[in-house]
């Protein structure tokens, strides 16, 4: 069962300007490769060329990070929904 | 330039004196492709450190939520720094992801906040005049 992926306004150009994306996958690594098939613009945002995620990306399955489930092997069914995030950061 | 409600400019200084001795952060939202900064969003700051700063990633997400719910779309970031000048540090501009957005830095070192605003685009700081408006 796909997955809605929720993109913020500045990822959007990156998907079509779509707010919202469905993916397919059981795992979140999954979910970002298939999203990498259907927009690889998108894609190259996210993850690195080796399939990790990307230093300034945070991705949360509904209201938590990834970094403190299983990260990339985090599990999903298909009701919940991601939302990837450009980490907004500095010193 | 950037226009800067004088409503949110006050939520933005009380927001980053209520985060003493840390640093604070929160994003500026606005109408689509103007810098008219009319919604100022408190956010935490997922690093808790009086040095660096990371917006919540669940605030950012909430924020941009709730600004699409409005017409309106985050224009920009501020966050404080504690004890030196607002201007932009390396790390700051380092980790600026975005042309398009307005990079907001308030200094609390001197006893008044002083608030300037910059562009960065490709490790490039600007200044812009900041203007408030709504007064």
């Amino acid at each position: 069962m796909p997955v809605d992926v929720r993109l913020p306004t500045v990822l959007r150009q990156y998907a079509g300007g779509q707010a919202t994306v469905k993916a397919n996958g059981e795992t979140i690594r999954e979910v970002f490769e298939d999203l990498v098939l259907q927009f690889p613009q998108l894609g190259g945002q996210v993850v690195t060329e080796d399939g990790a995620l990307h230093k300034f990306v945070n991705v949360y399955v509904d209201d938590d990070d990834i970094r403190f489930l299983d990260k990339l092997d985090t599990k999903v069914t298909g009701s919940e929904t991601i939302s990837i995030l450009p980490a907004v950061a500095g010193g | 330039m950037l226009r800067l409600d004088s409503t949110a400019y006050a939520r933005m200084i009380g927001h980053c004196y209520d985060g003493l001795p840390l640093e604070a952060c929160g994003l500026l939202a606005g109408p689509k492709g103007s810098s008219d900064a009319t919604v100022c969003y408190p956010t935490r700051n997922a690093a808790k450190s009086s040095r660096v700063y990371e917006v919540h990633g669940i605030d950012y997400r909430d924020a941009d939520d709730d600004a699409e719910a409005r017409g309106l779309e985050i224009l920009g970031v501020f966050h404080s720094h504690t004890h030196t000048d607002p201007y932009p540090s390396p790390t700051d501009v380092a980790s600026a992801l975005f042309p398009q957005w307005h990079y907001v830095l308030v200094s609390l070192r001197d006893e008044a906040p002083m608030t300037r605003s910059f562009r960065i685009v490709d490790g490039k700081i600007s200044e812009e005049p900041v203007v408030l408006i709504g007064r």
